[in-house]
């Protein structure tokens, strides 16, 4: 392991950090555009997050320590997670920590705790969400990994780094399977990042809201803390649907030099602007589901996984 | 000499005594259960003496196991001169038998442990009868897993079953738990007399009923079949395999909290011991569809048992259909197992084993905690129901926080040790595809979703758990005089907090107990050569994990955030009401119930269960809303059954008139029969 890779993987995390809030208000911008309204500024984020920094907490007066501890857990978990997908270079010490498999494993964590928290100070909205948000999970939960499947059965292994270098190794070579997936993953993005049609980040509606009612408590740092680790989330997805499905660009193994991680930040930067302006389109064009459509909305997205991994089989068999 | 040459050389002589000493043990327990009947009602002498020396003799035999596990592989056999005169006892220890007593020992010290703080006066059974039921339970258990002929195995496997129904029925005057542990003592039987007639097809006409015998004699296929079948059947109906399930959620809530732990952490692990003794050692893993029917059977039950704990509002019998959910799992990687040993895939099958095998392990730490932390849940606060607990992470600290380890564990989620088993098949489902039977090879993939269904439906059965239980309000006012549990609960549960742990950042630990396993049954194991903070099991490159790193990388962020916060920031911060949108008037009963958060899974699995509703009407002055939910499979298999055993008990019962010139007459016809008969 030379110093080299260290800082490649210190900075790559220190990137996700510093633009996850850029992606959130790119999307926000672009949602506005196509809905006709004046759009906020793109740093409209980090002065919210400077903002609530600023700002006195105000606690409950029965919280636990577990619910001041999740603010930090939920931050350090997808600071880790960030880590581990190769969003510039796939040489980084820690992928070998923690495969993809583990990667899912790490949001569960977070999820768990972020309801385990919504449930502490004992509201009524608190534990509804946390209801909603874990329902929301176990059915995106085996969609995601079907959907990983697909791409750890073409590459053969569980590390998304393999999984990039492998289909950089020969770049025009669609699997068919792929692309099925690569819908699902779409629609498992949407829902487990509390977007349009499952969850509208916009609103504070009491009774549909699934993500807001769960930080509703939140206040201050800890706030802005669960927010930046949402964005953060966001990001997250984004990059793995981008290991996943347009892995070109990233700095493979051996190819890692200055100018090719230049490319590799810049295309990442312009498949985050593609990327983020579509989801602002297919969150303008779809209206959110009733809750009890989700179950329905994330079976889709399962059986789409599960058909891109028959199709796979078939074609191979 | 150095030190550590002393260690392992002392070690190693000690490893050529290992069965002796376990039995040392073992007789250990017995003495002391029998102690207990000295001074019965002396709760103090009973439960601070003699259960704490049971704890040390239970890490002792762990300690041993793992010694055995490390240093010598050559199995130990001993014939005790015990038995009827020509059928002596054979007990014998291999890899096998130590990794599941080395199971036994640790989860069984944590146990012993806590119940030394938990058995109190003044609840059923005296607390000395008490103490010989429960070590003979112990010691039970550890000769079924070193018992080396059928006679052996099934006269402690009856002991087992015996002493554990009268720990079930400790508190034999409430009904409920008289009709459990008659339920579990028929399951237990039913099942016994499976494992029996299983032994009888497996001597395969020799009748020799040493296991020795058992390994050489040669079955058609036909009979090995059965033999596999008769064992699925009765290992099954012990381990709480759907549908064969119906008195695990009966008998756990109703034994005593320690009684559960050990019924559900080391007992349901001795049916699947018996399960691997008998499909690898006995049968030698003969045909594909074996694996099939097992994959099939564990992948139903684990989401079954799943589905079903979901909805649950008794905090016991919701870990109950966990522990079928996770029996499911590990019966699931044995299925898997015996699948690719039988398609000559074994590095495979023992990547499959090893899950299962860690999961056996993982599965009789974190329940045992939940179970026990149930316990000092229902001393605090005399309530089972999750309808009438929570918030008690503020009164309750030390089993909250305790009880979080647990619950995180056996949710599946990192860097714990629950992770560790589950990511290990999953990995093992991803070579399904190379099983040479076409489309067996498309179909089982798919049970890798039913197994991630299964892992998420377990987050979400957890977080109601602990979300109800120990977060929120109060629902009842009583709840705020709860205690914490006393420090030798503490100590138990701290032992048990700490295996999760420990198994979740050092999986290379328990991934080489269990190579040495798959060592003597497979003849393979995974790739053990990485640190001892990671496991790569088929090659780093194909996929590798690490909890250690894991953690302290969390750790490292989470605490460099906080200080950061506090620098760049500041610490300010007061107490409030809580905002919940403004509205003043919360009170605990808006919380979610554990109705409530069951809910979505009713709504979205409605099939699997019989349902039964009372919604009040919108004028009713006091409104009740009632949900009651069944097992469906009780009223289609186990009540037919019953009326059919009944029915047929009356016909026989007409037989017996009652008048003496009956009976004559009975045997008068008898006899003219014999006579017919014989001439």
């Amino acid at each position: 392991m030379s110093p080299l890779t260290i800082v490649r993987q210190f900075g790559e995390v220190i990137l996700a950090i510093a633009i996850a809030p850029l992606l959130v208000g790119w999307i926000a911008q672009c949602r506005a555009w196509f809905q006709n309204r004046s759009a906020p500024p793109l740093t409209q984020p980090y002065r919210m997050l400077r903002k609530l920094f600023h700002k006195d907490v105000a606690l409950a007066t029965d919280a636990s320590p577990l619910f001041r501890m999740t603010p930090y857990i939920l931050f350090g978990t997808m600071v880790l997670a960030a880590a581990i997908i190769p969003s510039v270079a796939t040489d980084l010490p820690f992928a070998r920590v923690a495969d993809a498999i583990a990667l899912i494993g790490l949001f569960a964590t977070a999820r768990a705790f972020q309801s385990l928290a919504a449930m502490d100070i004992g509201t009524a909205f608190g534990s509804m969400g946390a209801r909603r948000d874990m329902m929301i999970g176990f059915l995106a939960e085996p969609a995601l990994l079907m959907v990983l499947f697909n791409a750890f059965l073409l590459s053969g292994s569980t590390a998304l780094p393999n999984v990039v270098e492998a289909s950089t190794a020969h770049p025009f070579l669609i699997d068919p399977s792929l692309v099925f997936a690569a819908v699902a993953f779409v629609m498992v993005l949407l829902a487990e990042n509390a977007r349009i049609p499952i969850d509208n980040p916009a609103t504070h509606l009491e009774l549909t809201m699934i993500h807001e009612a769960m930080v509703l408590e939140y206040s201050a740092r800890h706030l802005a803390l669960v927010e930046w680790s949402s964005d953060l989330k966001l990001f997250n997805y984004a990059c793995i649907g981008f290991a996943l499905f347009l892995p070109w660009g990233i700095a493979t193994h051996g190819a890692d030099g200055g100018l090719a991680l230049g490319v590799a930040v810049i295309a990442l930067l312009a498949k985050l602007i593609v990327a983020g302006a579509a989801l602002a389109l297919i969150e303008s064009l779809s209206a959110k589901l009733r809750i009890f459509r989700a179950p329905e909305y994330l079976a889709t997205a399962f059986l789409l996984a599960v058909l891109g991994l028959l199709v796979h089989l078939l074609l191979g068999a | 000499m150095s030190p550590l040459d002393w260690t392992s050389r002392y070690l190693l002589a000690l490893s050529r005594h290992d069965l002796s000493l376990l039995l040392v043990f073992v007789l250990g327990w017995l003495v002391l259960g029998v102690a207990g009947l000295i001074r019965p009602h002396r709760v103090g002498f009973v439960a601070r003496i003699l259960f704490p020396l049971g704890a040390v003799a239970g890490l002792g035999g762990a300690l041993l196991s793992g010694i055995y596990l490390i240093t010598g592989h050559a199995p130990e056999i001993l014939i005790l001169p015990l038995g009827l005169p020509d059928l002596p006892f054979h007990v014998r220890l291999d890899t096998l038998s130590a990794f599941f007593l080395l199971l036994l020992g640790i989860a069984g010290a944590g146990i012993s442990t806590f119940a030394a703080g938990y058995f109190r006066s003044g609840e059923g059974t005296a607390p000395g009868l008490l103490c010989l039921q429960y070590h003979v339970f112990l010691a039970s258990m550890a000769l079924v897993i070193l018992a080396d002929d059928a006679y052996f195995f099934m006269v402690v496997w009856e002991t087992m079953a015996l002493s554990s129904y009268f720990l079930v029925t400790s508190q034999h005057r409430i009904p409920e738990i008289r009709h459990a542990g008659f339920l579990y003592l028929l399951m237990a039987h039913v099942g016994a007399i499976c494992i029996l007639l299983c032994f009888g097809v497996l001597q395969g006409g020799s009748w020799q009923f040493t296991f020795n015998a058992m390994r050489g004699a040669t079955l058609t296929p036909f009979w090995a079949s059965a033999a596999f079948l008769l064992a699925l059947t009765g290992f099954g109906a012990k381990a709480g395999l759907v549908p064969l399930h119906v008195w695990l959620p009966e008998a756990h809530p109703a034994a005593p909290s320690p009684v559960s732990a050990m019924m559900s952490g080391i007992m349901l692990k001795t049916a699947i011991y018996g399960m691997l003794r008998i499909a690898f050692d006995l049968l030698h893993v003969r045909f594909w569809w074996w694996g099939v029917l097992m994959l099939a059977l564990g992948l139903f039950s684990a989401l079954f048992g799943a589905i079903f704990a979901a909805v649950q509002t008794d905090m016991k019998r919701l870990l109950a259909y966990s522990s079928i959910e996770n029996i499911g799992i590990i019966f699931t990687g044995m299925g898997l197992a015996i699948l690719f040993q039988a398609c000559h895939l074994p590095l495979f099958a023992a990547l499959a084993l090893t899950a299962a095998l860690i999961h056996s392990l993982n599965h009789s730490l974190f329940k045992s905690l939940l179970f026990l932390a149930t316990g000092s849940v229902l001393h605090a606060t005399n309530q089972r129901s999750l309808g009438k607990l929570g918030g008690l992470i503020r009164r309750m600290p030390w089993v909250a926080t305790l009880a979080l380890i647990g619950t995180l564990a056996i949710a599946g989620l990192p860097p714990l040790n629950g992770f560790v088993s589950e990511w290990l098949l999953l990995q093992s489902f991803l070579f399904t595809p190379q099983i040479p039977h076409a489309f067996l090879n498309m179909l089982i993939p798919l049970g890798a979703a039913v197994l991630a269904l299964t892992a998420a439906l377990a987050a979400y059965v957890m977080v109601k758990f602990y979300g109800v239980i120990f977060l929120g309000q109060h629902r009842e006012p009583s709840l705020a005089h709860a205690h914490d549990a006393d420090w030798l609960e503490r100590i138990g549960l701290a032992w048990l907090a700490f295996g999760c742990i420990a198994i979740g950042v050092m999986p290379q630990i328990a991934l080489r107990a269990a190579g040495a396993v798959t060592g003597t049954l497979l003849g393979q194991t995974v790739n053990l050569s990485s640190p001892y903070w990671s496991i790569a099991p088929i090659s780093p490159g194909q996929a590798s994990y690490s909890g250690l790193i894991l953690l302290a990388g969390i750790v490292g962020v989470v605490g460099f955030t906080f200080a950061l916060v506090r620098v760049v920031a500041h610490g300010r911060m007061r107490r409030t009401v809580p905002w919940d949108c403004g509205y003043p008037w919360q009170t605990s009963r808006m919380q979610d119930t554990a109705e409530g958060f069951g809910q979505p899974i009713r709504h979205m699995f409605g099939p699997f269960f019989r349902m039964e509703r009372d919604l009040p009407s919108p004028s009713d002055i006091a409104p009740r809303y009632r949900v009651h939910i069944e097992d469906r499979l009780w009223r289609t298999i186990y009540l037919p059954i019953a009326r059919g055993v009944q029915r047929l008990a009356d016909a026989v019962g007409v037989l017996q008139g009652g008048r003496l010139a009956i009976y004559l007459l009975y045997s008068f016809l008898t006899l003219i029969a014999l006579l017919v008969f014989v001439l």
